[in-house]
């Protein structure tokens, strides 16, 4: 999370509240007025300058979306939500100012070089595993609202051929991509959110790494949601051909407000021969106030196609906030041999109610899905864990590992495990364990006899239940995310 | 009570002649809870895997009030033969869901009646929550009553259920009840078999009074082309135990659902079970064991093999309320496909509100193990054999989590009898 | 100077399984700085209940009698309390931390410590060096430090692994619960050797074994004998020497 690191800097003096991201940046917005219509969806492309087929496509998502309902089997329960009292556009009128994001990276290395630890002590003390050789630079696209203020190293990148800008821009700018994959992994019409994504969504991030190329620094992107009433939809493709590979990191926060926002983003990732794509999500909108008052309502559609041969997709993700969080970050295993792993830790305190998972589907021949889930529930809040495997006929040789494991703090909060598993294929091979349980007191007594207070002690065994997905972010992430789960957790014990 | 008949579509249909002829206050409310719901479909969470579909086109009758002594006799034999023991057991029989008293042997040291004389209902079952409970409650005949006085061990009871059915196709809802009382025990092993095409769609309700125990196996080798939809509601008391298992076998269509509630501390519950299912059949155990209160223990251990196109279906929750710390739940599904065409579906899910637990599942699934296979192999068993050889040890692991004896040597020789010498399939 | 540690009339029970069990039936104990005292006694008299009352763990009740640390009321004070106090417990069967980095765990654990004390905390740099000193003082494999602590340790890491989490604490009072039972003969002499190092007028230790082999290294002050739940017998050295070759029940048959 460099950018959230940096941009923490810079405001630091606003934290006094235990959501350290809550502040709210003073810029003037160009806003379309509250509600949603056909109209409304014009002035977005519009305003954005989109092509002819680009509306075309947002109006019959649009047309799709009002003749669906909300889904309501997740474990979450919130008031109506009236979709016409949001702005669906809200852009900065000029850019942040001079502390632009393009510092982020020298600003994280000075933030390293302040603590005076080299860096591979710094990871054997967050006890996060970094390869050997060097480490690589982080290219930033930092999306405020609705539109994208700044993308960081293009030039570099260029260079090697790799295209990231905000998506808004490739649609003017590399229509061809654009429309061969848009929509290709959660069709417009897959499910209500992304209906409703399709139709309004004004930014995100495209990402296309050209074949053969291993895109040379990690991507990231940094959302943020900061104007008042405003909904977030934003759309993020990532394409990576033959061969190629790309890590790709998301940072997200949003100010403190009494009202709830709506977040309904689409990520989309397309993966050929051989390809990897490595997506990270530190998840850290605001949460709502320890009464459950505000918080963002976090209704996401994350899919990654593996279309080629022993292609990757891997998703990690760390999710401590948001007042509702449901996201099932999945893998289509269409490609002989590919793989697909998910890896999560959520986080929920307070009023917080998270419904998160995967879905690993194996098409092809001896694909592979790895599911590593970690919950922990504290407060009153609530945290389920809803995953399906299914393996199609044709997955002959497919396999799958599955561990869940949930953690309680206190006695009034729940921990819910609903795995689906399907297997139509004989020499496929499933195994899934799901466990729950409370801090053991023997490790807290351990921790607390060699001087830790018990919040520290908590702390340091949660972070040690959640090594196992921990150790899969990028070092900078797991460094920062290590610091999130205590934050979330603080107020949780005694 | 005609106004009804409209609502009845889709499946209900089926039964549409018997539901609007109905008397007593809780036939009418069932009715009326159905007439609102319908039969479930797959849009029901409780039935994502499992359709009715199968319950086909043709109206289902009552059945005859004749039926022919000759094949209940010949169905009779076939449960009693399966092994010695089981002919010197106390037994009711019901055929087609009313009691047969010339092929029963009933028991002394507990006390029986009948639901055709004295309709009890109990108090835990849920029309208005489960359609399938209500056609019963709509449509229940007969069915058994048993109690077991406080403190008396009361052996064992078969009560065998046989459906008889010819051209036409016939259900019948029994309902049965069975109290263990204080401190008391009872051994009951339910027997369903049948012929033709016919519909079973029982509802047992057994309470397991404080420091109680049942031990509580069904054998499930229903006919061929008969549907077997079953429920059943267990409370447990403080210090009680009920270990159920399920071995199913028969049927076209076959559910078991057990739900089972540890309603004070200390209680004990097994629900394990082992299916092996072959050609078009679809077999499901679905189970919801609630703790409400807390110390108490769960325990269930599920077995499934699929041949043919078969398709299995596991679901099990475990719901552990705020109130019901030191719990200690664990549940295992594990299944083995046979063949290309077998499908296995399952979910394992654990709801939990008490922090101070200890819960967990597993599932697995996958083909015989090639490395066991090699083993067997390499000292000189032929693969056939091997196949058999592991087939078999993957059930029997489930069968021997039976604690009766008697009931356990049972469900060997059913399953024997039925499969012998069919290792080699795939 | 007051008694260091003063332990009078003290009672504990557990709640085992709805069952309430009195296991420490009036201990009385006193230390005085600088030394070093050993109980012993046979399995289940009370040793690590003791131990772990002192330490202050929650299963045990304690419903008579007193426990002070320096003149300040021992069991009034939070477990974390005493480790910054300066009691450490070596535990008989140390914890599992799955997950856990063990130099992390280290390091939090001596800077907590260390901030209570009010002295500066250690960066990560200077932490380490110490660390990796410390622990090569014990000849544990430098890979120790980078493992979830105590999680797939042998008995014997475990053991060291408790030794350098005292050394690196820097307690005034340790406790030592049969810390060398299942080490090797190397083993022993090198945790010795790591406990006589912290010696000093102002550190005491209370060391629970059943063998005189430590006691030859550590040279011990006095020996208490504990059964059922009460110390039956105190004496200079000599006594261990004794028990080593006679067994207990002579002590318990002449006391009862
Ligand atoms: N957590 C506990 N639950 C039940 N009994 C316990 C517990 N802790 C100690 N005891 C019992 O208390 C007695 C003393 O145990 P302990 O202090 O471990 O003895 P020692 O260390 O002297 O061998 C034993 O009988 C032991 O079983
Ligand atoms: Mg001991």
């Amino acid at each position: 999370m460099p950018a959230v690191t940096q941009t923490r800097e810079a405001v630091e003096k606003l934290g006094q509240s235990t959501y350290k991201w809550g502040f709210e940046t003073d810029i003037e917005m160009d806003m379309a007025p509250k509600g949603l219509n056909e109209d409304i969806i014009r002035l977005i492309s519009s305003r954005k300058e989109e092509p002819e087929w680009m509306l075309e496509w947002r109006l019959a998502a649009y047309k799709t979306w009002q003749a669906m309902t909300e889904p309501k089997w997740a474990k979450v329960a919130y008031p109506p939500i009236d979709y016409q009292d949001a702005h669906y556009y809200a852009a900065p009128r000029k850019k942040p100012g001079p502390k632009s994001l393009d510092e982020v990276d020298p600003e994280l290395l000075r933030t390293y070089e302040k603590l005076g630890i080299p860096l591979h002590e710094q990871a054997l003390l967050a006890g996060v595993e970094v390869p050997e050789g060097e480490r690589m630079p982080v290219a930033v696209d930092a999306v405020f609202d609705s539109v994208s203020v700044a993308t960081t190293f293009r030039k570099t990148l260029e260079e090697a051929g790799v295209i990231f800008c905000p998506i808004s821009e490739a649609v003017k700018e590399h229509p061809d991509l654009v429309r061969k994959y848009l929509g290709t992994v959660v069709p417009a019409g897959d499910n209500f959110f992304s209906a409703l994504n399709s139709a309004v969504f004004t930014d995100g991030s495209f990402v296309y790494v050209p074949k053969g190329v291993r895109c040379p620094m990690e991507l990231s992107t940094y959302f943020r949601i900061n104007a008042k009433n405003t909904g977030q939809f934003e759309r993020t493709l990532i394409v990576v051909e033959e061969g190629a590979s790309v890590s790709y990191l998301e940072g997200c926060t949003a100010p403190m407000r009494d009202e709830n926002q709506l977040h309904a983003a689409v990520v989309e990732l397309v993966a050929m021969d051989d390809a990897s794509i490595k997506y990270s999500t530190v998840q850290n909108w605001y949460p709502g106030d320890e009464n459950g008052r505000g918080g963002i309502y976090n209704f996401v559609t994350k899919r990654g196609a593996c279309r080629g041969a022993r292609s990757k997709i891997s998703w990690t993700q760390v999710e401590t906030g948001s007042a509702i969080t449901w996201k099932y970050p999945s893998c289509i295993l269409q490609g002989e041999g590919s793989v697909g792993e998910f890896y999560s830790v959520a986080v929920t305190n307070n009023h917080q109610q998270a419904d998160t998972g995967t879905k690993m589907i194996h098409l092809g021949r001896n694909t592979r899905s790895t599911i590593i889930a970690k919950t922990i529930s504290a407060g009153r809040s609530d945290s389920t864990y809803r995953g399906l495997v299914r393996v199609q006929p044709k997955a002959s040789g497919a396999r799958n590992f599955t561990q869940c494991d949930s953690l309680l703090i206190g006695d009034q909060c729940g921990a819910h495990t609903v795995p689906y598993i399907e297997s139509r294929n004989m020499n496929a091979r499933i195994e899934h364990e799901a466990t729950t349980s409370k801090i053991s007191e023997d490790q807290l007594f351990y921790c607390r006899q060699r001087g830790l207070s018990e919040e520290d002690a908590v702390g340091l065994i949660v972070n040690g239940f959640c090594r196992d997905v921990l150790k899969e972010l990028p070092m900078e992430f797991a460094v920062e995310a290590q610091k999130l789960l205590q934050i979330s957790l603080e107020g949780s014990v005694g | 009570m005609n106004a009804l008949s409209k609502d009845m579509s889709g499946p209900l249909a089926l039964f549409a002649n018997r539901l609007n002829t109905l008397a007593g206050p809780e036939r009418q409310a069932a009715a009326g809870a159905l007439a609102r719901t319908g039969l479930p479909d797959r849009k029901s969470e409780a039935w994502h895997y499992t359709a009715l579909r199968a319950l086909g086109k043709q109206d289902y009758a009552a059945p005859p009030a004749q039926v022919d002594d000759g094949a209940v006799r010949t169905l009779l034999d076939g449960v009693l033969c399966a092994h010695p023991a089981m002919a010197g057991l106390p037994r009711v029989v019901f055929v087609n869901g009313r009691h047969a008293p010339a092929f029963s042997a009933l028991p002394d040291d507990v006390d029986l009646a009948f639901f055709a004389q004295a309709p009890r209902f109990g108090l835990q079952a849920a029309p208005d929550r489960d359609p399938l409970v209500a056609l019963n409650t709509a449509l229940a005949e007969d069915g058994l009553y048993v109690r077991v006085p406080a403190g008396v061990d009361g052996g064992h009871v078969m009560l065998v259920s046989l459906g008889v059915a010819g051209a036409e196709p016939v259900s019948f809802h029994p309902r049965h009840t069975v109290v263990v009382e204080k401190e008391a025990h009872l051994r009951l092993i339910c027997v369903q078999a049948g012929q033709g095409a016919y519909f079973h769609n029982p509802v047992t309700d057994i309470v397991v009074e404080d420091g109680a125990t049942l031990e509580h196996v069904t054998v499930q080798t229903e006919a061929a082309q008969a549907i077997s939809l079953g429920t059943l509601y267990a409370h447990v008391g403080h210090q009680s135990v009920y270990d159920s298992f399920v071995l199913g076998l028969g049927g076209q269509l076959a559910r078991h659902e057990v739900h089972a509630r540890l309603g004070a501390t200390r209680g004990v519950v097994h629900v394990n079970g082992a299916q092996r299912l072959a050609g078009q059949q679809v077999g499901d155990i679905t189970s919801v064991i609630t703790h409400v209160a807390s110390d108490c223990t769960s325990r269930q251990t599920v077995r499934n093999v699929l041949d043919g196109h078969a398709r299995g279906v596991f679901q099990g929750k475990v719901l552990v309320e705020r109130i019901a710390q030191k719990t200690d739940g664990y549940q295992m599904n594990q299944a083995l496909l046979l063949s290309p065409d077998a499908e296995i579906d399952a979910k394992p899910e654990l709801e939990i509100y008490a922090d101070d637990v200890r819960c967990s599942h597993g599932a697995t699934v996958g083909a015989l193990d090639d490395d066991q296979l090699f083993y067997l192999r390499s000292r000189g068993i032929p693969e056939h054999e091997a196949r058999q050889i592991l087939i078999d040890a993957f059930l029997d692991e489930a069968i021997a989590l039976v604690t009766d004896a008697t009931a356990q040597t049972f469900c060997r020789a059913v399953l024997a009898a039925r499969f012998a010498g069919k290792g080699d399939v795939a | 100077m007051s008694q260091f540690l003063e332990i009078s009339g003290l009672c504990a029970r557990i709640d085992a399984d709805g069952q309430e069990k009195q296991i420490l039936r009036g201990v009385d104990l006193s230390i005085p700085p600088g030394e070093v005292h050993v109980i012993m006694g046979p399995n289940g008299s009370g040793k690590s209940t003791l131990s772990y009352v002192l330490a202050g763990r929650e299963d045990y009740e304690v419903t008579a009698g007193t426990a002070t640390f320096h003149g300040q009321d021992l069991l009034a004070m939070e477990p974390e309390e005493r480790a910054a106090a300066g009691l450490f417990l070596a535990f008989q069967s140390p914890i599992e931390l799955p997950g856990v980095n063990n130099a992390n765990f280290l390091r939090t654990a001596v800077n907590a410590v260390r901030r209570a004390r009010g002295q500066d905390e250690l960066d990560a740099v200077a932490f380490l060096k110490m660390a990796r000193e410390a622990a090569k003082a014990l000849s544990m494999a430098p890979d120790m430090l980078k493992r979830n602590v105590n999680v797939g340790f042998s008995g014997g890491e475990k053991k060291r692994n408790e030794v350098l989490q005292m050394t690196l604490l820097q307690p005034t009072f340790a406790i030592l619960d049969e810390t060398d039972s299942g080490l090797d003969v190397d083993a022993l002499r090198i945790v010795a050797e790591g406990v006589n190092r912290l010696r000093a007028p102002t550190f005491s230790a209370l060391v629970i074994t059943h063998h005189q082999k430590l006691l030859d290294y550590l040279v011990p002050d006095r020996i208490h004998v504990m059964a059922r739940g009460r110390i039956i017998l105190s004496g200079g050295p000599e006594l261990a020497r004794q028990i080593d070759q006679e067994g207990y029940t002579k002590f318990l048959a002449e006391v009862a």
